[in-house]
């Protein structure tokens, strides 16, 4: 009862026939299914060497902001506590990933560690505020955690303001966290395996396979006993209880991994970007990861990452407007009756709401109708 | 059935002692802004009873599961599951000691499978914690399959095998109610509490689910509280029957001996006689059997 899926001619007969529960219950259960990820990798192995340079900087950044994704989407999507506050511990994980691999001689706190040492550090340092919050955040719910942690983020903009000697202060800013791993950089371009790359190609590969770990990781926490007591604890608590789920622990647990994502993801945001402005981890940058839960699908992993994608384009697109709708101008200032970037704000509100209202299982949601109906095809009923 | 899950459990009973009750129930008052819910109730359940509690509307009956499970925490009176007090213990704690129950509006989680509901019945059985869960591989992977493994066998014991897979919200009534079921014997209770359990069925979903208490009973020997107003099955299927009235408890004892009692007959069945609806006659055979 070990093995798996039958093998040789029961195979052939009946292809999706489980013979165990393992396997039933296994990341990737079917064919199509592990076919579609092996093209998908591939994929992302040549993109590098098909797109710009530019293209891949956001491409990398859309992996970075997955992850971020990811971690609101574990503690509102799938444990159902709404939070506004990942800005702030996006930005914990950020000065602490600047601040353990800054450069010691710099004008801001450096320590001159390695990749392997100040990425998990921003992880744990961001969870650790995320535990020593959450026993505010478990007596409430719905509007009232909202407000409270919103408070998180504008505590956080006040403390990245006068810590002045870590953050750079506003409107300066630090360099971001140094990529280097055993004397390896990944922030600059040079000869990997007889093949040259750059910068950009170097930042893509790293934060795409951070993305898959961290990835599967969050996959494996939705799956496992952790993942169904978050579900428990969204949709009935008092149920959840009885039944022997610990409803204080379970929040708890939520707002901590949730928290730890953050970290990664902020640590790595500026690793890509190379200067954090300590004004960046404000109100918006909030809503703008709520809008990829809420754009990509509540509860999923892979709707994360569509959702992530999908809003880290988003001001790609928008800035090509002005050039075919005139009364839309491209700078802060300028003619016009919108900007671009007050275009860039009402087009989230608009996604949000329609997605709420039209698809509320976001992408993910339209992307498994596509499938059912072409699984069905040609035969649409 | 010789199973993954008669096995578990039967080695969970054995740690039930049989020469004290497994719940002392005593002399519980419990009141909602001036609405007594309960007047001072007291009684026992033994080890491997069926013991009901029957009673009018609003007569305190949900509240006394309420109570038990640590949902309500009364002003007066004292509480004691296999001997130890439990009043002001969490609801999953108490859970943690082996108690379980349906609710009277069935409390499902909709969007999960059944597979998933009952899987969460198990939950205080999980041993694997955070860092097994995020690689999913050795401890983790191994205990899901064991707990899948009890829970399947679940499924087949109350005949549910073709839903296993739907989310529950989309299931038929009766289904869920079965469901619930499996979901609070996943936890491997020694009491059972099981609330209205047949309330709204039809005759044949009844009989089914009479049926289901009656193996949970003789066979998995499973100590329960059932709380029903199907007087039928009530009489049919218990050991010990309390009356309760306007949160009060007026009388206790063999179906017989209630039946015949005069002030149950006035408060209760006086004014609403349904007696023997619907139950199979194996199972009206099997009644009344055992009672200590
Ligand atoms: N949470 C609550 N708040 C206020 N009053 C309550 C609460 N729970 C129960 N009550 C009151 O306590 C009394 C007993 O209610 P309970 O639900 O225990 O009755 P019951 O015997 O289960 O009735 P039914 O047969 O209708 O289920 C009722 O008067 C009810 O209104
Ligand atoms: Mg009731």
């Amino acid at each position: 009862m070990t093995g798996g899926r039958t093998a040789g001619s029961a195979r052939r007969g009946r292809p999706e026939l489980y013979t165990s529960y393992e396997a039933d219950s296994a990341l990737l259960n079917t064919r199509p299914k592990r076919v579609a990820v092996l093209l998908i990798v591939a994929l992302a192995v040549i993109v590098p060497f098909l797109l710009t340079d530019n293209v891949l900087l956001i491409l990398a950044t859309a992996f970075v902001a997955s992850i971020g994704a990811i971690g609101l989407n574990l503690v509102t999507g799938y444990a159902g506590q709404v939070s506004l506050g990942h800005a702030f511990f996006l930005g914990l994980g950020a000065f602490t990933g600047a601040v353990l691999s800054g450069d010691p001689d710099g004008r801001t706190v450096g320590l001159g560690m390695q990749l392997l040492v100040w990425l998990p550090a921003a992880g744990l340092v961001a969870a650790a505020a995320g535990l020593l919050v959450a026993p505010f955040a478990v007596r409430l719910r719905g509007l009232y955690l909202a407000i409270v942690t919103l408070g998180l983020v504008f505590l956080g903009e006040h403390l990245f303001r006068e810590m002045q000697f870590i953050t750079g202060g506003v409107g300066v800013g630090r360099p971001g966290p140094v990529p280097e791993l055993f004397g390896f950089r990944f922030d600059q371009a040079g000869e990997v395996l007889g093949v040259m790359l750059t910068r950009n190609q170097k930042m893509y590969y790293l934060m795409f396979v951070l993305l898959l770990i961290m990835a599967v990781a969050g996959r494996n926490i939705a799956r496992s006993a952790i993942g169904r007591a978050f579900a428990a604890v969204r949709d009935r608590d008092i149920a959840a209880e009885v039944i022997g789920v610990p409803l204080t622990k379970y929040k708890a647990l939520a707002f901590t991994i949730s928290s730890f994502y953050a970290g990664i993801a902020g640590a790595l945001l500026y690793t890509v970007i190379g200067v954090i402005e300590p004004g960046s981890f404000n109100l918006l940058m909030s809503v703008q990861y709520i809008a990829m839960v809420l754009i990509g699908g509540v509860a999923t992993i892979s709707g994360s990452i569509m959702g992530a994608v999908f809003i880290t384009l988003l001001p790609r697109i928008t800035r090509e407007v002005p050039k075919f709708l005139p009364f839309i101008s491209g700078g802060a200032t300028g003619g016009g009756i919108l900007n671009v970037f007050q275009l860039e704000a009402i087009l989230y509100g608009l996604l949000i709401i329609g997605f709420l209202i039209f698809e509320p299982r976001g992408l993910y949601g339209i992307w498994i109708r596509t499938r059912n109906y072409w699984k069905g095809w040609p035969f649409s009923y | 059935m010789s199973d993954a899950f008669a096995e578990a459990l039967q080695e969970t009973l054995a740690e039930v002692a049989q020469d004290r009750p497994v719940l002392e129930f005593d002399d519980v008052e419990l009141s909602f802004a001036g609405v007594k819910a309960l007047g001072g109730v007291t009684f026992e359940v033994r080890p491997k009873e069926l013991f009901a509690i029957i009673g009018p509307n609003g007569a305190g009956k949900t509240s006394i599961f309420n109570v038990i499970s640590g949902v309500y925490r009364p002003q007066k009176g004292s509480v004691r599951f296999l001997g130890e007090p439990i009043l002001g213990k969490q609801p999953h704690e108490i859970a943690a000691m082996g108690l379980s129950r349906t609710f009277q509006n069935i409390e499902l989680f909709e969007n999960l499978t059944v597979i998933d509901n009952l899987m969460l019945g198990r939950h205080q059985h999980v041993r694997y914690g955070v860092f097994s869960a995020l690689v999913y591989a050795g401890r983790a992977r191994g205990e899901e399959v064991v707990h899948r493994g009890v829970v399947e066998d679940i499924i087949d014991f109350l005949e549910i095998e073709q839903y296993r897979k739907f989310p529950v919200g989309l299931l038929p009534y009766g289904i869920q109610k079965r469901v619930e079921l499996g979901r609070a014997l996943a936890l491997e209770p020694k009491l059972l509490l099981l609330d209205e359990p047949v309330a709204g069925m039809n005759l044949e979903e009844t009989e089914d689910m009479a049926r289901f208490i009656l193996d949970i009973r003789d066979e998995l020997d499973i100590a329960m509280i059932l709380v029903e107003h199907d007087m039928g099955l009530v009489m049919d299927l218990a050991d010990r029957v309390l009356v309760q009235d306007f949160g009060l408890a007026i009388a206790t004892g063999a179906p017989s001996e209630i039946q015949r009692n005069p002030d149950v007959i006035r408060a209760y069945l006086g004014e609403e006689h349904r007696s023997s609806v619907g139950v199979t006659a194996t199972a009206r055979d099997r009644a009344t059997g055992d009672t200590p």
